[in-house]
């Protein structure tokens, strides 16, 4: 047998090896591409989730956008203080103060508060649910309850309890994917520490409300005359005739003394 | 043949996932988001062509020349994680859109036994190196193709109520069984 057949093969294909090896090598220098030392650091210290609630494509966005100063420190809703304090210190600033926000889901209509129109046996979606005469409930506005803001919540803070989504307020990080995923727009982000809420979201007239749900905001005004601050308005919404009202809470007037809870003659505010 | 032909046979009739069962592990894999499912049917297409027209020059100028067809597998390898590891840093260089779109999957593509079906259909049928390249493209658009419209039948599936048994990849082997029967009927037609 000839060594020859051995040796040339081998010989060749180390060639080639060795010849692919360099390309890449020179490649590597070649195209080498500059990285701000500082983006590795930031995004060691951001959570990881990925759930782009901070308005950027990911973490990895995110860090390059905070070392190049696009972004505030504080930008990562998720991580919250400590967060922003680790990555101020990359940064070398002080970290700005942010308030703890909170998802919150403005109905209570569950199965023994609202009516129902129908019984709902298809697609357990509430986008699919929702474009069928606008789901079972008869309030056209509530929590359809087919938990699709459940499915999009990476950090398991909100659940279906008896046909209504409530958010865990301590697992809930304000990342805002079940806002998006809500196809009532029922979901909005209130201050962590302000507890005293309107839980509800009907752009029906009173009458029509009244029928619908037993814990409906009709829209009265008692709340916003009895309010010792001046921080409940009763806002028209769309254009009917008698207009619809909704109480609204002005966050930052609101003191948390709790009277209008004890105004409203349906039970729509709440102390959650 | 002319290169219609050719480009239609290995989209529809040669197809790689449904007719030849190539690539079938980033056809699971990748296949849950229609989105996820075009950035890799795009960065297939592009690596594809690369790869047939690196292994056809190759082949036609070192191998053969030096006697050396039956190393053609192991040279195919070597040159293909080469090229896509050169075009994950050309990109990253040159287009950094083009790398955020298609970056994490040109390393899963080196191990896609589609590229390495390419080049070897491409030496056994002698192509010339238009053809070959041709071939690769209509395989990759045609895997692009598969992999999209899974992605689309998963993605309802997804919504349905499953028995527990089948929930996950057992109803989406059966539902790509489904379309590879599909995919049959085109069997024959050139």
């Amino acid at each position: 047998m000839d060594i020859n057949a051995i040796l040339f093969p081998i010989l060749v294909l180390g060639c080639m090896g060795v010849i692919f090896g360099a390309i890449l090598g020179f490649a590597s220098i070649i195209f080498r591409v500059e990285q701000d030392p500082k983006v590795p650091l930031v995004r060691e210290c951001l959570p990881g989730a990925n759930c782009g609630g901070c308005g950027f494509a990911g973490c990895d966005a995110l860090s390059e956008a905070i070392a190049k100063g696009e972004a505030p420190v504080n930008a990562c809703p998720v991580g919250g203080a400590a967060v922003a304090e680790k990555v101020a210190a990359v940064m070398g600033v002080e970290a700005g103060s942010s308030e703890k926000m909170t998802a919150f889901v403005k109905c209570q209509g569950d199965c023994d508060k609202a009516k129902s129109k129908f019984e709902y046996y298809g697609v357990d979606s509430c986008n699919f649910e929702a474009s069928v005469s606008g789901g079972h409930k008869a309030c056209a506005h509530g929590c359809i309850g087919d938990g699709s803001c459940v499915d999009a919540c990476a950090f398991d803070a909100i659940h279906v309890v008896n046909g209504v989504a409530v958010v865990d307020m301590e697992k809930c990080v304000a990342c805002g994917a079940c806002i998006k995923a809500c196809p009532k727009k029922l979901i909005e982000l209130v201050p962590y520490n302000k507890r005293v809420r309107v839980v509800c979201n009907s752009l029906d007239q009173a009458a029509a409300a009244m029928k619908v749900c037993d814990t409906s905001c009709i829209g009265c005004g008692k709340c916003a005359k009895g309010c010792p601050v001046e921080a409940i308005e009763m806002t028209t919404i769309g254009n009917l005739v008698p207009p619809a009202k909704i109480a609204k809470i002005d966050y930052s007037k609101c003191v948390q003394c709790g009277k209008c809870i004890k105004e409203c003659p349906r039970g729509a505010i709440l102390k959650v | 043949m002319s290169l219609f032909v050719v480009l239609m046979a290995a989209i529809f009739v040669n197809n790689f996932i449904f007719c030849q069962f190539l690539g079938l592990c980033p056809f699971l894999g990748v296949s849950k988001k229609v989105e996820t499912a075009a950035g890799m049917g795009i960065a297939v297409i592009f690596v594809i062509a690369l790869a047939s027209a690196a292994t056809w020059l190759v082949y036609n100028f070192i191998l053969v020349p030096l006697e050396l067809n039956y190393l053609y597998n192991i040279a195919f390898i070597l040159i293909i994680a080469t090229l896509v590891q050169f075009v994950e840093m050309f990109i990253k260089k040159s287009s950094p859109s083009l790398y955020q779109a298609l970056g994490v999957y040109l390393p899963l593509i080196t191990t896609n036994c589609a590229v390495l079906g390419v080049a070897v259909t491409n030496m056994e049928s002698g192509y010339d190196f238009i053809t070959s390249i041709v071939n690769g493209v209509g395989g990759a658009v045609g895997f692009a193709l598969a992999i999209i419209l899974f992605a689309g039948v998963r993605e309802r599936i997804e919504k349905c109520a499953i028995p527990k048994p089948f929930q996950g990849f057992p109803i989406a082997l059966i539902s790509a069984g489904l379309m590879s029967i599909a995919f049959l009927g085109f069997s024959g037609m050139l």
